[in-house]
């Protein structure tokens, strides 16, 4: 599904070079459930940005779903986001002073999909993140977890390939964490592709396999022997399997 | 995504964003609508000065006595008793360039018949007055050279003087006895209505023979002013020198001494009040532009202090998939409908006050299509060029460093 290959990230502040990623290699196959971890400024969100093809690379080469990314244009890289991938923020950038509906049907706006099916399928993604009774709430009448639930909703209503999701607890408490913890892996128990960037331990654990990174290298990458599963209260009320 | 779609995502951007829509719209209304009142105005008052002046009557001269320019010894024009019925011969004489003239001499008095009375001015002229001032007669008859001949105490009466007197404007006057300060004079017509033209109200007067008025009423044989009539427009000018040299022999004026007579010309009064009308448009206009800056420049302002706020909305909508041309599209749709809507509030609001003010000020404002435009170009393009500048840059912006802007 994403194949990184000898990416390098080097940003340029006046003087001096940053460099966020010096070579990073990596696979992801279809329907996995990845953690990413590193220190703050290891390059993790960097890289994700970059998977996001919300920046791109200095260097290397990007396959994603088949598609080298690394020589799309702008505009190909703005059809990338909208059908193939779905990305939540950590300051769950929403757009203010306008319904988690709209914000859920905006992909689907640019995507050309029509009205009514916008419409629906808005809601049936609200519905996937355990709002489907506050749809009409702006982002500011809405709790942090709510309104990360929407822009999870929003990530998933275009039915990605992947899902991507920089520090999406990092804003949260812990009970707030744990439910959006928990819309993750019904989503992959779905059979989506995910991967996260966290630096709580505790998060990661409710993965399948953590990658970890340290000065804008990978140092590690392993399976998680036994994931915990999120218990929710939500998750009850939303009568979710998994 | 198509047309229809951008537009409808441009109309919730702007309904999301009330206060930014309607002060962004407030800064368009302001400037086209002092623009389009100011100009209104300006124009309405220059048409009805010069038809103020043009409806005193056609190739005009107004002989009046004194020196109006000569230094500062002698009084104003009109503060002199140099001017006679002896002159009117003179005058008539002057030249082929005179077509008639009519001597006028007045005062204020009191007007009783029966039980109205009112005060109001009481003109003593000849039968000319009537041709030179273009005065028509509803009922009865005017002047005649046999009433000035005869002395008669006859009055032709205006409609105002008909209504203050009876109660009603068509009230049966012709025939009837009024006084004027006591003395009886006989009503032989009631002229038609003319209206104000601005300096006075032309149906508030009374004409009777003017050797009547000088004999009976103001007690004095001089004359306020004669009224010359140019047998064409181009002719004024000699009119106005074969006059000046009939007076003058007339007063026996030595070369070199000052004329005891001024003569205004109804052309160069035109003139000059064209002068002044056109530096009060002047005027009005420049207030109307510095409106128009004040609401561009707020226009400018608000639309540069939401930037951020925008250039994080458009790093939103570009992470999620819009392209750069759906964004410079809703950007633009939003842009023009602020300046078409603000444009027209403002041409809605300039067009209604120019015509209050209008009526307040007892005259017609015209509107001027090409202050209409101007003003809407200049405010709908600061409100697109403000709009859509910020805009193109940040959709040009990687999504990641749109996100980031502070
Ligand atoms: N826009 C930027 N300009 C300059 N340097 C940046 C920029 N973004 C990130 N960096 C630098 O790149 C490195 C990696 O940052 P980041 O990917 O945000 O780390 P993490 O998300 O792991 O905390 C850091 O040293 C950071 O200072
Ligand atoms: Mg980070």
């Amino acid at each position: 599904m994403i194949r990184l290959h000898g990416i390098k990230k080097i940003y340029a502040t006046g003087e001096i070079e940053v460099a966020a990623l010096r070579g990073v290699d990596l696979e992801v196959g279809a329907g996995e459930f990845v953690s990413i971890m590193g220190p703050s400024g290891s390059g993790k969100s960097t890289m994700m940005n970059i998977l996001g093809c919300l920046d791109t690379p200095s260097e290397g080469e990007y396959m994603l779903d088949g598609v080298n990314v690394a020589r799309a244009t702008g505009n190909e890289l703005a059809v990338i986001r909208n059908r193939k991938i779905g990305f939540v923020f950590q300051g769950f950038n929403l757009l203010p002073r306008t319904t988690a509906l709209e914000n859920v049907e905006l992909p689907l706006l640019y995507a050309g999909v029509g009205g009514k099916e916008r419409k629906e399928r808005a809601l049936e993604a609200l519905k996937a993140v355990g709002l489907g009774e506050r749809v009409h709430h702006k982002p500011k009448e809405l709790s942090g977890g709510q309104q990360q639930r929407v822009a999870i909703a929003r990530a998933l209503v275009t039915k990605p390939a992947i899902i991507l999701a920089d520090e999406p607890t990092g804003n949260l408490d812990t009970h707030s964490s744990e439910d959006v913890m928990a819309i993750f892996q019904d989503l992959h128990a779905s059979g989506n592709t995910i991967l996260i960037v966290t630096h709580e331990p505790d998060i990661a654990e409710y993965t399948r396999r953590i990658v970890r990174f340290r000065d804008g290298e990978i140092v590690g990458d392993e399976q998680v022997a036994n994931p915990r599963r999120a218990l929710s209260q939500e998750r009850e009320e939303r009568g979710a399997v998994s | 995504m198509n047309f229809l779609e951008s537009v409808r995502v441009s109309l919730r951007a702007l309904l999301a964003n009330k206060l930014r829509s309607i002060l962004t719209m407030l800064g368009i209304i302001i400037g086209v609508s002092a623009v389009i009142a100011m100009v209104g105005i300006a124009n309405g008052a220059t048409a009805q000065i010069t038809s103020q002046i043009q409806g005193l009557g056609s190739n005009l001269l107004i002989v009046s006595p004194g020196q109006a320019n000569s230094g500062g010894v002698r009084g104003g024009t009109g503060s002199a008793n140099t001017l006679t019925m002896n002159d009117l011969p003179k005058i008539e004489a002057a030249g082929s360039a005179v077509k008639a003239v009519a001597p006028s001499a007045g005062r204020n008095a009191q007007v009783v018949y029966g039980a109205g009375n009112t005060s109001t001015t009481v003109t003593g002229t000849t039968s000319e007055y009537a041709v030179i001032r273009s005065v028509s007669m509803e009922r009865g008859r005017f002047l005649t050279q046999a009433d000035v001949d005869q002395y008669s105490r006859v009055a032709v009466v205006g409609p105002t003087v008909v209504q203050n007197l009876m109660g009603s404007a068509d009230a049966d006057i012709v025939g009837k006895i009024i006084k004027l300060n006591n003395v009886p004079f006989q009503v032989i017509g009631v002229t038609a209505s003319q209206g104000s033209s601005g300096f006075q109200n032309n149906d508030d007067m009374i004409f009777v023979p003017i050797t009547t008025a000088q004999a009976r009423l103001i007690g004095n044989k001089y004359v306020r002013q004669f009224f010359i009539e140019a047998s064409s427009a181009d002719m004024m000018q000699t009119a106005q020198d074969e006059v000046t040299i009939a007076l003058r022999q007339a007063h026996k004026i030595q070369a070199g001494q000052p004329d005891d007579f001024s003569i205004m010309n109804q052309a160069e009064v035109l003139q000059t009040m064209q002068g002044v009308t056109q530096t009060m448009t002047m005027l009005l206009g420049g207030i109307a532009a510095i409106s128009l800056l004040v609401g561009g420049i707020g226009i400018m302002n608000i639309m540069l202090v939401s930037v951020t706020e925008r250039t994080r909305e458009i790093g939103i909508r570009k992470a999620i998939g819009a392209k750069g041309r759906d964004i410079l599209m809703q950007f633009l749709i939003e842009a023009v409908i602020l300046s078409v809507l603000g444009g027209g509030i403002g041409i809605i609001f300039g067009w209604s006050g120019s015509k209050l003010i209008g009526r307040m000020l007892n005259m017609t404002a015209s509107i001027s299509v090409f202050s209409v435009l101007m003003a809407f170009a200049f405010s709908a393009g600061i409100g697109i060029v403000f709009g859509v500048f910020p805009a193109r840059k940040a959709a040009g912006m990687d999504p990641i460093d749109a996100l980031r802007y502070e």
